[in-house]
């Protein structure tokens, strides 16, 4: 198939940025989307041009790196995927199509499709974890779960870190990352001597970062390619809510 | 053959393997929690091991700097596990315990592991679960809220933890999140996006590193008191693998480039169950998970004609009677049947397939069938298990797994070999530690299923924070800086070769040439191996390398971030490297696991295939003589290595034809 990208090209953080046209022409329809750009990219690199820089790792939408932005919708219209998992069968011939990085002010552009989200981390060390020292641990099995809340963490815990849910929401919210990782910990009985330090933290960190407030628009919900539940946020602010109250009482 | 080197020695403790590293720990050095925080260690790499390692280490109070070429450490290619990970914790009650762990993991590598460092594997492997789900790793559960297991190839218990098909992934989250709460206490300093380009040695002790911070192109100097590298598997001197795009070989080549040793570079994994290649586009491959040969069963048609008639799109597999299909593992193996080890597996795949058997467009693809699987348990059950799996192939593929079975094929996937270690888990370099898939110590020439995710996470949690004080005891903290000339040198060195790659500015793109190594390597040296290939590939590489060299197109400059440069100076390694596997390969005249060599098989003529004992066509190992690691020591550029030897003595375990029947 033969199709033209309109790609943002930004040379380094400092640089203003602009969009560019390419013409992608015979692309096999069973290439994957990132496929699809690395065919582009040889071709622009034989012709004598900078080929066009974007995340990826994996591959196989696990790893969280990739990062696009396809026709305006972070990892593309096609609901609970990653931009790795876009495949070129989804396109028509002679389509056109944006290609933006995932934006928003706590994730600068880096290099053209490419930003930097080491906000998310700052936010898991304010408080994204348990603090278990290795070699502490009791034996597994002491400790039963009941498999619905052992369920309900997992699927929390299937956050992989992308940064989609901040880069469709308007006001560049971080609460359904901040959100998911707390209801994972939360969940779990392990995680409960923690819980309040553990929101209290990160909810702050996430502030400090410039990550904008939520208005519950569920933009995030709609792209997050793991299907994390927005509930996750209403968790967030009543466990944040309990631990802001018994701080003040403290 | 005989080694032109000098023997290896692998500090493995005396006493009754049972006891060793209790014992080994008893004598071993201890430092005092004051002097601890004087101590500086560098880890290269945030995966399972690297990760696992940092945060432990900081625990007990050593300064360490960690670092990765991901964004974030929590991106290391160890997220990508799916099936799971192995302990003796006989949880189900059906006969497993150490020991079994231990002879499962040692006969699944064919006899050519360490048997002190594989017994203390499966001695640890419990501890490892109870860590994990201290720290808040969702493990699947049972409704009576206690913990699930599931069997893995190689093993008839059920000892495997998982959770969903995401296991990998919830492991380094949990292991993430304690290095981030050493990160966050101070005592890890972590360097993401930035690249270890080249090892430094003082007074030949691995002291420092240089690195190349990936968006501003700085190069730097980092200096410590140890170097530990948990930089993961070689897989992608293959170019498809099911590898993350970024594995590569950089830290492990340019450390064997200073002395390291290589060890046993040949033994790599091909992964029986994979999405077949579909064209020359395709720029990794995908793995689906081998917990689907629990419930999943393995076949292709008996006839020819078949096949052809599925591969021209006359038939599909619904046609195809019963009696006309061969469930070729069920066949070969009835008492492993579908879970039968994954080199095992692989080959036979590839026979069928080689015997005009294939069913998918290529003629490189086999069925993994769920019909009989779905009927008896019904359609929720197998979405429950492995509903994640069968999207993501649906998506790959284009075709539904609950109607139509997968087509799969074998596709590499581990690396068994890499730096040698002794039972410390240090190098012939002093001061240099080697943790996870870049070591070579635990698999032998076959990994069995979920048990890289069991080794790393051993490395890192439970071996390396024991053993790391017998080197460092001996050592004054703090003694070497960074102005040292042996820093310079390494510097210079790494300067000029980034100046090298950016100055050559000719026609091809990194990638072509490590298309065209792949192709090679996985044609000479990848399922199946003999000596005109071997020797072929080793004529072909230096042409390779030569073209690569006066013919690579690296646009951009090295002051910003530049792919196509990290790629290129990837690539340049896995040429070098691709040599040295073939070396290896073409000098272990035996079959042995994921080693393949022709020549090296069983035939009617043997007593084993008459008395029925084992198939004829199945690997024969060597004992008489090649019951040894082989460690390769660089002679520098364009000479053959030097082969060191470590013979392999088995004290616990009988050396036994490996048979799955
Ligand atoms: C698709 C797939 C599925 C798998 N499933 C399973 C499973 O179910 N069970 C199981 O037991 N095993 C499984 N494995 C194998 C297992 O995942 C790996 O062997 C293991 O995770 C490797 O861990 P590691 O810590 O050694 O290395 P990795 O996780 O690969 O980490 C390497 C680290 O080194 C860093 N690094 C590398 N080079 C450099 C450099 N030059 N400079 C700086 N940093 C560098 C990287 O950034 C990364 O942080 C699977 C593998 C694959 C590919
Ligand atoms: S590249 Fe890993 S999720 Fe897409």
């Amino acid at each position: 198939m033969n199709l033209t990208l309109k790609v943002w090209r930004q040379k380094n953080a400092t640089d203003h940025g602009r969009i560019e046209t390419y013409e992608a022409r015979s692309i096999p329809a069973e290439a994957s989307f990132l496929e699809m750009l690395d065919i582009v990219n040889e071709r622009l690199i034989e012709g004598g041009g900078e080929p066009i820089h974007f995340d990826h790792d994996c591959r196989e939408g696990i790893c969280g790196m990739c990062s696009l932005t396809i026709n305006g919708v972070p990892h593309s219209k096609e609901r609970g995927i990653t931009t790795c998992q876009v495949h070129m069968r989804k396109f028509r011939d002679g389509d056109t199509i944006w290609i933006e990085p995932f934006r928003a002010r706590a994730f600068p552009v880096v290099r053209d499709l490419v930003v930097d989200r080491t906000a998310f981390d700052r936010i898991v060390a304010a408080g994204g974890f348990i603090s278990v020292r290795t070699g502490s641990a009791q034996d597994a099995n002491a400790l039963p779960v009941p498999k619905d809340d052992a369920d309900a963490s997992f699927a929390a815990a299937a956050c992989i870190g992308c940064g989609a849910c901040v880069a469709a929401c308007k006001n560049a919210s971080a609460m359904l990352f901040v959100g998911a990782k707390a209801a994972h910990l939360n969940l779990l009985p392990q995680g409960k001597p923690e819980q309040d330090k553990r929101v209290l933290a990160m909810v702050r960190q996430m502030d400090a970062e410039g990550f904008g407030g939520c208005t519950n628009q569920y933009e995030c919900e709609a792209v997050c390619p793991k299907e994390i539940s927005a509930d996750v946020i209403a968790k967030l602010n009543r466990d944040y809510t309990a631990a802001a109250v018994k701080e003040a009482v403290c | 053959m005989a080694s032109n080197g000098s023997p290896l020695h692998s500090a493995v403790p005396s006493g009754p393997l049972a006891d060793k590293w209790t014992k080994h720990k008893n004598e071993s050095k201890l430092i005092n929690p004051a002097n601890k925080r004087k101590y500086s260690v560098i880890v290269v790499g945030s995966g399972l091991a690297g990760g696992s390692a940092a945060a432990t280490l900081s625990e007990l109070g050593y300064q360490v700097k960690c670092f990765c070429y991901q964004d974030s450490p929590r991106r290391a290619h160890s997220i990508a596990a799916q099936g799971g990970i192995n302990a003796a914790k006989n949880y189900q009650n059906d006969g497993d315990s150490v020991y079994r762990l231990f002879y499962d993991t040692i006969k699944g590598g064919d006899f050519r592991a360490r048997e002190a460092n594989v017994y203390r594997l499966a001695e640890v492997s419990a501890n490892i679960i109870d860590q994990c789900v201290a720290q808040g790793v969702p493990f699947a559960r049972e409704y009576g809220g206690l913990l699930d297991n599931r069997s893995f190839g190689g093993a008839q218990v059920s000892r495997t933890f998982y959770a969903a098909g995401q296991t990998g992934q919830q492991l380094l989250i949990g292991c993430y999140q304690a290095l981030s709460k050493e990160i966050a206490r101070g005592g890890v300093k972590m360097y993401s996006r930035t690249e270890m380009l080249d090892l430094v040695l003082v007074d030949g002790h691995a002291k420092g590193i240089i690195v190349r911070d990936l968006v501003t192109g700085e190069i730097s100097r980092h200096a410590a008191d140890c170097v530990i590298l948990a930089t993961g598997g070689y897989g992608n001197v293959f170019y498809l693998s099911t590898n993350a795009m970024g594995c590569n070989v950089m830290a492990a080549f340019r450390a064997h480039k200073r002395g390291a040793y290589f060890a046993n570079p040949c033994y790599t994994q091909i992964h029986p169950t994979c999405i077949p290649v579909s064209g020359d586009y395709q720029s990794k491959l995908t793995l689906m998970s081998e917990s689907l040969r629990n419930d999943g069963r393995v076949w292709a048609p008996k006839k020819k004609e078949d096949a052809e008639a599925i591969r021209t799109g006359r038939k599909i597999a619904a046609d195809i009677a019963e009696d006309d299909r061969d469930y070729f593992l069920e066949r070969k193996y009835p008492s492993f049947g579908n879970l039968a080890p994954r080199d095992v597996s692989s080959r036979s795949a590839k026979e069928a397939c080689d015997e005009g058997r294939g069913v998918a467009p290529t003629g490189l693809g086999v069925y993994l069938d769920f019909r009989d699987a779905i009927q008896r348990l019904g359609r929720n059950t197998i979405e429950a298990r492995y509903g994640n799996l069968f999207q993501m192939y649906e998506k790959i593929a284009g075709t539904d797994p609950y109607t139509s079975p997968m087509m799969i094929y074998p596709a590499v996937h581990y690396t068994m070999g890499g730096l040698w270690v002794d039972y410390n888990l240090m190098s012939n370099i002093p001061g240099l530690h080697v943790l996870g898939e870049a070591n070579f110590s635990d698999h032998g020439a076959n990994r069995l299923g979920a048990s890289a995710l069991m080794q790393g996470l051993a490395d890192g949690y439970f071996v390396i924070p024991a053993t790391l004080p017998n080197y460092l005891a001996g050592q004054k903290p703090g003694t070497v800086k960074t102005d040292d000339p042996a820093f310079a040198e390494a510097e210079e060195a790494a300067r000029a070769r980034i100046h090298q790659l950016l100055s050559v500015n000719g026609k091809r793109t990194v990638d072509s040439f490590h298309r065209e190594l792949g192709m090679l390597v996985w044609d000479k040296c990848g399922m199946a191996r003999n000596e005109p290939g071997l020797k072929e590939a080793l004529a072909r590489i230096p042409a390779i390398r030569e073209e690569f060299w006066s013919n690579v197109r690296v646009p951009g400059e090295g002051a910003n971030l530049n792919a196509e440069l990290e790629k290129a100076g990837r690539v340049a390694d896995f040429i070098d490297f691709a040599e040295l596997m073939c070396h290896d390969a073409l000098n272990r005249e035996e079959s042995c696991g994921g080693h393949f060599r022709e020549e090296y098989q069983f035939t009617e003529a043997d007593d084993d295939v008459k008395s029925g004992y084992t198939n004829p066509g199945e690997a024969k190992r060597r004992d008489d003589a090649f019951c040894h690691v082989s460690a390769w020591e660089s002679a520098g550029p364009g000479n053959t290595p030097i082969l060191h030897i470590e013979p392999l003595a088995f004290e616990a375990v009988k050396l036994s034809v490996r048979s799955y029947k």
